[in-house]
This record gives structure tokens, sequence and C-alpha cells, in this order.
């Protein structure tokens, strides 16, 4: 236990790697899935398309082996990334698709007649989708995205495979060192807990929040 | 030389392989108040969603002031749409109310009206805020301007959405069956609020099931039948009419 203790800080460090890695992808995916989940939503045919097998090919991969293809892969045609940014490149692809369905999902249980209703008082476009579409669809978006955030901070863990010294690969470096797998595990999970279950507290505080409509 | 308000000539309309609309010309003059009735799937709805676009029409043409308002020339063989971005501005010139109300679920009722004048209008907050308040209190709901629309009577609600569209101050007020989707001692509020509209002297085109309101309220009462436009006359002239069709649909509804 004295080993797994005096190794926290190393952990820590580890710790920080998973939560940037995490932030980042959330970051992006949201962004770019938002964007394109608008665009598979309004957008014209050929961008429905292009996003519709994009998305469908994305989720029919295991993300394990996306990351090794982003690492591994793209090198043969020159394409080559530091470890940090290969995990958050693959692991951002993997939660775009993602975030795409949860958009297009949110936007799909607005009553098209609120979108109606915007255009009647001669609202363009994008001031329907911000005020009106948006803010309806966000309690829809919110509950999907939010667990998508916690499958992104404990599926960050696989970006240990190809060498990027997160919480996990920190875990298993102090294993290797002190021979003290159980008390290294134990703190381990215990953060891994700790994020994922503030995570969920702050869903429901959301969730409660952008309840308006009582159904 | 003055013209009407909205000249509506040999407009036709498909949905697929069935024909909504077919060769409906009609004008309404400034201030008239002209309600339309009709069976269901008698076009009348359609009809009036092409008057802001909604709905896009194939053929012919509706111009409001003398500009055609679903395409942007007039040569009919080789028409172009309208832009979103010119829809957006003709429609802030027109209100509409919606059978369902579509208020805006996560806005109160003060949020409701002053989202167009805001956004549209670019009135400052304070000034928004004011007219939507005015607007608000003429329809009856000053208790109710900070309540959510799931907070409200179908009643109210549909008061708001009268209030949303009249702030914008629009040329002429469509009406979709208002009333339709209202439980019945609920309709008698909103109507009273239409007849407010009425002696403003606000034009009105009134898609209604609500027969005695529309003889007490219209200049003009237009019978659609089968996608066509079957009588247009003052009400007296509608409801002494020997058609045969009017008949039968009057003789339907009065059950």
């Amino acid at each position: 236990m004295e080993a797994a203790l005096s190794s926290l800080p190393y952990l820590m460090d580890g710790l920080l790697v998973t939560l940037q890695v995490t932030l980042l992808v959330v970051v992006f995916a949201t962004i770019i899935g938002v964007i394109l989940g608008v665009g598979i939503s309004y957008g014209p045919l050929w961008l429905r398309i292009l996003v519709r097998i994009f998305s469908d090919f994305i989720r029919g991969i295991p993300v394990l082996v996306l990351i090794f293809f982003v690492y591994y892969g793209l090198p043969a045609i020159g394409i080559n990334m530091e470890t940090f940014t290969a995990a958050v490149v693959a692991l951002s692809i993997f939660k775009i698709s993602h975030v795409i369905e949860n958009t297009r999902g949110a936007i799909q249980s607005v009553h098209h007649g609120q979108m109606e209703a915007g255009k009647a008082i001669g609202l363009k476009f994008h001031e329907r989708l911000i005020y009106i579409i948006f803010p309806i669809a966000l309690r829809r978006f919110l509950p999907p995205w939010i667990n998508s955030v916690a499958d992104t901070a404990k599926g960050s863990a696989l970006v240990s495979l190809i060498g990027v010294v997160d919480l996990m690969l920190a875990m298993q470096k102090v294993i290797g060192r002190t021979y003290e797998a159980m008390p290294v595990y134990i703190v381990g999970l215990i953060i891994y807990f700790i994020i994922n279950y503030c995570l969920s507290l702050s869903s429901r505080k959301l969730e409660a929040k952008y309840a308006f409509i009582k159904e | 030389m003055s013209h009407p308000l909205i000249q509506i000539k040999n407009l036709y309309k498909s949905f697929g392989d069935t024909e909504v609309l077919k060769d409906v010309s009609i004008d309404i003059n400034r201030g008239e108040v002209v309600s339309i009735i009709g069976p269901s799937g008698s076009g009348k709805t359609t009809l009036l969603r092409c008057i802001n676009v909604l709905t896009k029409y194939d053929k012919g043409s509706i111009k409001i002031d003398n500009v055609e308002i679903g395409y942007a020339s007039d040569d009919e063989k080789n028409r172009k749409e309208r832009s979103e971005y010119q829809l957006s501005e003709f429609r802030s010139e027109l209100g509409m109310v919606f059978q369902l109300f579509y208020l805006f679920p996560h806005l109160t009722a003060l949020e409701n009206v002053m989202l167009g004048l805001r956004k549209v209008r670019k009135l400052s907050k304070v000034k928004a805020a004011d007219q939507a308040k005015y607007w608000l209190q003429r329809v009856g709901l000053t208790e109710k301007i900070n309540s959510l629309p799931s907070e409200m009577s179908g009643g109210q609600q549909q008061r708001v959405g009268i209030a949303r569209a009249v702030a914008m101050d629009p040329k002429v007020l469509l009406l979709d069956e208002i009333t339709s989707a209202l439980d019945p001692e609920l309709v008698g509020e909103v109507l009273e609020v239409v007849q407010k509209l009425v002696e403003d002297g606000m034009t009105m085109i009134i898609v209604t099931h609500e027969m005695s309101f529309a003889s007490d309220v219209s200049n003009r009462i237009v019978f659609m039948d089968e996608g066509k436009i079957e009588i247009d006359g003052t009400p007296s002239e509608i409801f002494d009419s020997k058609n045969e069709r009017l008949n039968t649909f009057l003789a339907r509804i009065k059950k």
C-alpha cells in the first residue's frame, strides 16, 4: 500500500494526461459532431449521405482498431503523429460519430412546428437554430452527451496501448516497478470512479436545469 | 394606383400526385377580413401556408404589395426560388397563428413575444419588453407574462401565439384553425381577442370551422372544396347560397 501511495504523484501526472485527453476529445468531438449533426439534419443530400457513411462506418469499428490505425496505419501514407496527438485524433473521430447521432436525434425530437413558428416571425435559419432548435434540443442532447463524456474518460485508458502515459499506463509502470498490483489498481479504480461520479452528478444537475418541458 | 394587398392568381399546388390547389385566384384588400371555410382536405390550410411560403406553390402567383413572394422573377417558365434569406424578410411582414400554437417551450410568454422583436425587428431589450407586455396585456395575459407555455392552458397559449404574431406589426394576419385544438370552453376567449383585432382594422385571413364567428367578423367568406374556390362572397351571400356543395358542407358541420 505504501508503494502505491508513494507513487501517487506519478499517478497524478498520468491522471492529468487522462483528463487532458478527455477534455480535448470532448471539445473537438462536440464542436465537430454538432456541426455535422446539423449537417445531417438540414444539409443538402450529398452532405447527408457523406456524414451518414462516416458515422455508420466509424461506429462500426472497435475504437482500439481506430487508435492503432491512426497511430500505426496513417504513417504509411505520410501522416505521422505523436502518441498523444494520435490518441486525441482517434478518440475524437470515434466520439464525433456519436455526437452526430446525439445531435441528429435531439434535433429530430423538436417538433417541426417550432421551426415553422420561427420561420413565421421572420427568423433566419441560423437564428432559428440558435434561439429555438438548440435550446429545445438541448435537454435531449445532454443525457447521452454526458454519457459520452464519461465513456471518453473511461475509454481513454485504451490510449495507453500506443504508449501515451495516461493514468492507466502510469499505473502499469508503477506496478512494473513495485510489483504491488492490487494496491495500485485500487487507487486507480478509485480515481476513475471519482471522475465519473463527478460527471454523473453534474449530469443530474444539468438535466434538472433544462427540464423545462413537463411531459 | 392602389392595388390589393394580396393578389393570388391561378395558384396550383400538388403534394406528389395529389393536387391540393387547382387554379385558385383571389384578391384581398387592406383592412379586409376574409374567412376561408370548407371540408378538410379542401386546400384551405395549404392556401394559407402558401401565402407566407411555409409551403411552396408550384404554379401561379402570389403577390403581396405587388411583389411576388415565392419566386424571384415573374417569368413563369423558368423562375428562380427565393433564397431562405429573402423569404425570412417577407415572412417577418406576415403574421401567422397556428392550430397547435407552437409556442417556444423554453421561453416564457414574454420571451416568446419578444424573440421576433429583438432578433428580427432589432429592438432593444427594453423596447421589445415594453411592446411585448403591451400585446400580452391586449390579449389579457398580464399575469402570465413570466409563465412557460407548459404552465398555461390551451386558450392562454393560443393568445400568446396571437400576441407573438401581431407584435411584429404584420401587414396581414394568417390564422390557421386557431381554435380547433382547444377545449370548447376555451374557444371564446381566443375569438374575443381576434374580434378586438378586427376592430383595430387588422387585415386577416382566417381558416376556421367556427361558422358563426366567421359570419360575424368577416367582410367576405370563401368556400373551398377539392382545391378550388367554390364561392367567394359576403357572409349573407354565403349563408343564403343555393350552392349544393356548400349546403351539404354547412349541413354536415351543423350536426
